[in-house]
């Protein structure tokens, strides 16, 4: 079956252990999670998980089935790279000697739109926004300088839809309480 | 303002404002404040000192499978914790309502690993399906009422109270409220109709229709809606194991067990079927075989709580997402008298094949030493088939799920996902005090026995009274069984040199015999049952006596063994 790479995004009540209760689920099916960030989401209180995974539809089905199961699980949702709009950050620290023998250092930092942090008499550091293809290019040309220390954040996405995907199912949520009481 | 009683008089508060009344657990350092508060509470809380924790969560199990009320363990941090985790991993596979509370150290020493510290919550995560640590008396109410909530709603499983000692020795206000509402948790789904219109649509069109039910059936108390569709439609029942006994044995459209060891005609016939219905169940491997080849001819109409189940094994065409019995309400309505009767004969040859070739061998022989199919029959006959049967695992689970017959529902208590040896003592007991005017029945291997045997304790103690019947072949049969057929016959670590059973009962004070031959069955069991108080009997079995039908692991589930050397020819 064709793999390719899935976002899963997870929302979640703000329980201790969740991150264990998730991270499991891709474990004892041996999916390795290829990046993950946590953080609040637009609604308070509510927590958002971003999980990249290379795997196939039906396998990445299970998992957010397996997923929404957990009790304190709102919602996970299932999207490929075209439903989504996404965004990763990199950092670059290279030698500031080496850097600065280089003619070429103005032409590398403009043309991958990236950014000098901070310099230092030993090293600069530099920062690169962009989809993983785009950082990792940044990497190779940046390598001859002997990268001293290199780190690529996760993945942070938001849906091309207008509202975030959660807000209706919190709304029906607040129906079936209503209902109940 | 209220006056303020500790964290462990809460849990006992709370416990009983959840309509508990029964406990099984085993105190320990870390539990004692708990323990000292049960002291006061022994009147309206019965506790039952089991003699391992394990057989404390399969007692529960026994006694929740019963009753379909959730089973309740109380137990110490540390080894007791981990010494409840089979227990829990059993209940989570088959949908057994538990809540185990679990001590722990104080809040300050967590993560120090201090004496008997486990990360409890760490642990349980994966068997659970919630686990939660208690560290402040105030959340006592708010965590118990959750668990009892989340436990028996939806699909039931088992729930992890960890508590630590803090906790149950701080001071609180108390006053419970139950659980009703969870925002990120829904157990009842909206009844969707539409998906009833075209699983009705299907039903009503089906030339060659199935009914596969589970233990859903069970748990959502469908009996009565099950029977009432199948007749309508005229449609055929086969059960999973765990299904046992949603149906009457001797109803005319139930046509017997599904599965590795199951009937061959429900087997083949769901290769001939064109539709499907499985109810309340998870095409588990051992009902499915192959799912490559299951079921090409069909369509799928899958009835379940837990909508990851669709899809999980084998495509559905229809989903419908609710319990059992909410489904079965709105789609019996909508499904038309129908007759199937040519469909309804193909059960019949298959049926009486498999009598001639696997059951009048296995359950009315002449001669040789006895089988555990004849002696199971002749319990079952026995208690009028009214018993509830408790098995362990392996060949005397088998035989006892094809051969005992069933005229009530939930009488048929067995391990089924976990396939955990040693799940039968403890849950006979269980089951027993949970059902207190029923006849309980263990079969129970002579392996499987040995490894909660210290249970017969628990029974010393309590005076439970429950049939023990000992199907002893001095052999881990079913392995013995998989060497004999695939690995030739080497015997590799499953003959067992085994204690005088009989002696053994009797240190216990329990009434017991040897049952040498099959001239002495039918006194021994009359006087077994007629005996008000627990009796072990220990019936000599041949150990080359095989279980079959059988679908070999991963095989097709149209091609099924009658015997060692002959396949079941259509």
């Amino acid at each position: 079956m064709d793999e390719q790479l899935f976002t899963v995004a997870v929302f979640s009540e703000n329980q201790v252990g969740l991150l264990n209760q998730i991270s499991i689920i891709f474990t004892r099916r041996c999916l390795n999670i290829e990046s993950l960030s946590v953080s609040p989401s637009s609604i308070e209180g509510i927590h958002k998980f971003i999980i990249t995974c290379y795997s196939n539809r039906p396998m990445m089905e299970r998992v957010v089935q397996q997923i929404e199961k957990r009790i304190d699980v709102l919602k996970a949702y299932l999207y490929t790279d075209e439903e989504i709009v996404y965004q990763e950050v990199a950092l670059y620290k290279v030698p500031t000697r080496r850097l600065l023998d280089d003619k070429n250092v103005e032409e590398i930092i403009r043309s991958h739109n990236a950014r000098i942090l901070e310099i230092t008499r030993e090293y600069v550091v530099i920062e690169k926004t962009g989809h993983t293809e785009e950082t990792e290019a940044l990497f190779q040309e940046l390598k001859k300088y002997d990268i001293l220390q290199f780190v690529r954040s996760g993945r942070v996405a938001v849906t091309k839809d207008t509202k975030e995907h959660l807000s209706i199912y919190l709304t029906e949520q607040n129906m079936r309480k209503y209902n109940s009481l | 303002m209220s006056e303020k009683i500790s964290g462990a008089d809460a849990l006992m508060q709370s416990l009983i404002a959840e309509g508990v009344n029964l406990v099984f657990g085993y105190p320990g350092g870390s539990i004692m404040p708990v323990y000292d508060k049960l002291y006061d509470y022994q009147d309206r809380l019965r506790h039952i000192l089991v003699r391992h924790e394990q057989g404390a969560t399969h007692a529960a199990q026994g006694y929740a499978r019963v009753t379909g009320r959730p089973g309740v363990v109380i137990v110490t941090s540390g080894p007791a914790a981990t010494n409840v985790i089979t227990g829990i991993g059993d209940a989570l596979m088959d949908s057994t309502p538990m809540v185990v509370i679990t001590g722990q150290v104080a809040t300050p020493f967590l993560g120090f690993d201090a004496f008997q510290e486990t990360d409890v919550v760490g642990v349980t995560q994966p068997l659970t399906k919630w686990s939660y640590q208690i560290r402040r008396a105030e959340d006592v109410s708010w965590a118990v009422a959750r668990a009892f909530y989340i436990a028996s709603s939806g699909r039931p499983g088992p729930v992890v109270l960890d508590f630590t000692k803090d906790a149950q020795v701080g001071m609180t206000e108390f006053s419970h409220k139950k659980c009703e509402y969870i925002r990120s948790y829904q157990p009842v789904p909206e009844i969707d109709e539409k998906a009833i219109d075209s699983a009705a649509a299907l039903i009503n069109e089906a030339k060659r229709p199935m009914i596969l039910s589970g233990h859903g059936v069970m748990i959502a108390n469908a009996e009565k809606e099950l029977a009432r569709f199948a007749e309508t439609a005229d449609i055929p029942v086969a059960a999973t194991l765990l299904g046992l006994s949603t149906m009457p044995s001797d109803h005319p459209l139930y046509k017997g067990m599904l599965g590795m060891h199951g009937n061959i005609g429900p087997n083949i016939n769901t290769n001939q079927a064109d539709l499907l219905i499985a109810i309340g169940m998870r095409f588990d491997d051992r009902v499915t075989g192959n799912v490559k080849t299951y079921a090409p001819n069909a369509k799928i109409v899958h009835i379940d709580i837990d909508s990851s189940e669709f899809n999980k094994n084998i495509p559905v065409d229809v989903a419908l997402h609710g319990d059992a019995r909410t489904v079965l309400q709105h789609l019996i309505p909508k499904v038309k008298n129908a007759k199937h009767t040519e469909w309804l004969e193909t059960f019949n040859r298959p049926d009486e094949v498999e009598y001639e070739k696997v059951v009048k061998r296995e359950v009315y022989p002449e001669s040789g030493r006895m089988n555990m199919g004849e002696v199971v029959n002749k319990v079952s006959e026995a208690t009028g088939h009214d018993a509830i049967v408790v098995t362990d695992v392996g060949q005397n689970q088998m035989f006892s799920a094809r051969y005992f017959r069933y005229t009530k529902p939930r009488s048929m208590v067995t391990s089924g996902g976990l396939g955990t040896m040693g799940f039968g003592l403890p849950a006979a007991i269980g089951a027993k005090m949970g059902e207190p005017s029923r006849t309980v029945c263990l079969f129970v291997g002579d392996g499987g026995l040995q490894m909660t045997i210290q249970e017969l304790g628990t029974i010393l103690e309590y005076g439970t009274n429950v049939k023990i019947i000992l199907l002893n072949n001095n052999f881990l049969g079913n392995v013995r069984q998989w060497q004999s057929l695939f690995f030739n016959d080497r015997f590799s670590q499953t003959p067992l040199i085994n204690p005088d059973f009989v002696a053994l009962a009797e240190a216990y004070g329990i009434k017991a015999e040897n049952v040498e031959t099959r001239e002495q069955l039918d006194g021994a069991i009359k006087r077994m049952l007629e005996h008000n108080a627990t009796y072990l009997l220990n019936v000599n079995i041949d150990e080359t006596d095989m279980i079959f039908p059988m679908i070999p692991a991963g095989g097709d589930v149209d091609n099924i063994m009658l015997n060692a050397t002959e396949f079941y020819k259509s």
